[in-house]
């Protein structure tokens, strides 16, 4: 078993800035067990003889010319934005109160 | 002549250049259809405005005598993976509800520039999560040969309209499956190319080393006149090979013709057949192999050991890259934004966005790869996902030194019911148990229709693989299996999809 705990859960929720409701911690902690406890068997075969391939088709460094490319506009990029002010996206407060 | 909406894109495209049938004409027709079908397919999330303009404009170049080419005119649906400048693209999430991308995704301005027409969005699992479209934000796609049933995953949207003559053409993208899949339960075509051979460039990344972009079809001569607009080398995505193509709707005509059997080497994967896969899935195969051999095939049986580990590498590999490129939707840039009660931070905004904002799958996955990539796991899970990885393409070199063309059903079932798997998450990822394995190696894979399983009535696909660069070969193969079944059955498959009622 990989004993995955809802401590281990709502930690990961966080890392991943998902505000999970406790159902959710709850039922994806069975979840989790069950699929990491499937997946677990990749161990089984990756001996240290073994490279690893992040990508599948080879390729070296890929460069393109150093000159300016197309762009968006502020307007193009500003125009999903939840929220703007002065040409520039408007984020809530950084900081907390405890902050 | 045949009805407009039954035509193959080939056919189709004779029709437009003689002037017999004209892009509005065709247009129009799919429109309707969607009218009449869509509100029990729903293939779609947004049927475009400006299709028919975009279509008179086509006529006029044509009649002003200018040269366009092959598939100008015909209408294209565009899986919502892929962003559009004209239409919203949601990835099927509720956190990109109402986004309008500024700029086309790199298919779809090829696909522009061909003359294609791009009649809507096509519905998916939200992020291409999933092999059902059970996990779209906007409810599941419904499988045209049986409503009740699942048109497959995650493009099952570009698929169904397909396979319920909607558009003759789609785009999917497929990172496990998801192109190939879909094509098996819907008994329609579907390609993933080499990786790297189409651009990614506006597809709404899932898996980056994973995702590609392929044609969504009813015969493999259409894929293959598809394949040929969309592969071409793109500097906005650094992934993207510099090789070129030979063509590929060449490669389908030549295959059709019966070139090329004799003294093919077909290999047969001992571990992607037998104990796990449905009777009448696991009999069209053997049946369709046989007729390979009447035909001068050599059939040999091939074994790719590692391949039993590829499921529990993709699911480290896939939710590492997913929750990593889901990050991106911060609240900030684009998106939803949801204001947790009494107000907060920004990381406060964004977790509660998040939260509101995705799916369950979605979460599941995100978490998975967050774990998968925490310190203290990392070499144990995704380190070990990556050897396997390295292994899998051992294998597939070792086969490929024995054969031309690797074969396998295209999915261990038939198009299962809307609920079956929803509840157990491994047993839908076991579902993709034949196709992730080209994405892992990134070699090309087709599914083609080879019948119907006797024990349900619905259809069954078989999957080329080739080796990475040798797309052609699939077609040469794919558009061979669909003629030579073509004759023996003295129709297409497709035409025995039922009649849908409409409205």
């Amino acid at each position: 078993m990989s004993e995955i705990s809802e401590e281990q859960v709502a930690h990961l929720a966080n890392l991943a800035r998902i505000a999970l409701t406790p159902e959710e911690i709850s039922s994806l902690t069975t979840e989790l067990d069950q699929i990491v406890d499937s997946i677990a068997k990749v161990q089984e075969v990756a001996t240290p003889d073994v490279p690893a391939t992040s990508h599948p088709v080879p390729l070296s460094n890929v460069f393109r010319p150093d000159v300016v490319g197309e762009t968006l506009t502020i307007e193009q990029a500003l125009q999903n934005a939840p929220e703007q002010a002065d040409n520039r996206f408007k984020v809530s407060a950084i900081l907390g109160e405890e902050q | 002549m045949t009805d407009i909406i039954r035509m193959t894109a080939a056919d189709l495209s004779t029709h437009l250049q003689s002037g017999e049938i004209s892009a509005v004409d065709a247009t129009q027709a799919h429109l309707d259809r969607i009218e009449a079908v869509d509100t029990d397919v729903h293939a779609f999330l947004a049927v475009s405005s400006d299709a028919l303009d975009t279509a008179r404009r086509i006529d006029e170049r044509r009649a002003a005598g200018e040269k366009l080419g092959p598939l100008a005119g015909i209408p294209l649906a565009v899986k919502d993976v892929l962003v559009t400048t004209d239409m919203p693209s949601t990835s099927g999430s509720k956190i990109l509800e109402g986004y309008m991308s500024p700029f086309d995704a790199t298919v779809v301005r090829l696909s522009r520039e061909a003359g294609l027409i791009p009649i809507g969005k096509t519905n998916m699992d939200e992020f291409a999560m999933g092999s059902s479209t059970e996990h779209s934000a906007y409810g599941p796609t419904r499988n045209p040969w049986d409503l009740d049933r699942i048109p497959g995953g995650s493009g099952g949207g570009s698929a169904a309209a397909v396979a319920a003559f909607e558009a003759p053409l789609a785009l999917g993208s497929d990172t496990g499956g998801s192109i190939r899949q879909p094509a098996h339960v819907t008994g329609t075509v579907g390609v993933k190319p080499t990786y790297g051979a189409v651009s990614r460039y506006g597809a709404i990344a899932l898996a980056s080393s994973l995702d590609q972009v392929g044609p969504v079809t009813r015969t493999v001569l259409d894929a293959g006149l598809l394949h040929d607009v969309i592969a071409q080398h793109d500097p906005h995505d650094s992934t993207s090979l510099t090789d070129t193509w030979p063509s590929m709707a060449e490669a389908a005509r030549s295959g059709a013709r019966g070139d090329g059997l004799a003294g093919l080497k077909v290999g047969v994967v001992r571990e992607l057949s037998g104990d796990g896969f449905q009777a009448g899935v696991q009999s069209r195969f053997e049946e369709t192999v046989a007729l390979l051999t009447a035909q001068g095939a050599e059939v040999i049986e091939v074994s790719a050991p590692h391949f039993e580990y590829a499921v529990a590498a993709y699911y480290l590999i896939l939710p590492a890259e997913a929750s990593s490129n889901l990050a991106k939707f911060d609240s900030v840039r684009f998106g939803m934004r949801v204001q947790p009660d009494g107000g907060g931070t920004v990381e406060q905004v964004m977790a509660a966005t998040r939260e509101a904002g995705f799916g369950p799958e979605v979460k599941r996955r995100i978490i998975l790869g967050t774990y998968a990539l925490s310190a203290g796991y990392y070499d144990a899970y995704y380190g070990s996902a990556q050897k396997v990885r390295t292994l899998i393409q051992r294998d597939f070199t070792a086969a490929f030194e024995q054969v031309d063309v690797l074969v396998t059903p295209s999915a261990p079932t038939t198009a299962f019911k809307f609920g079956e798997k929803l509840a157990d998450p491994m047993a839908m990822y076991l579902n993709d148990i034949t196709t992730i394995p080209a994405n892992l190696a990134g070699i090309p894979g087709i599914s083609v229709p080879i019948g119907l399983a006797p024990e349900d009535g619905l259809p069954v696909g078989i999957q080329v693989m080739a080796p990475q660069r040798e797309d052609a070969r699939l077609y040469r193969v794919g558009a061979a299996i669909e003629a030579l079944l073509e004759q023996q059955w003295g129709h297409t498959l497709i035409s025995k999809a039922p009649a849908l009622g409409g409205k």
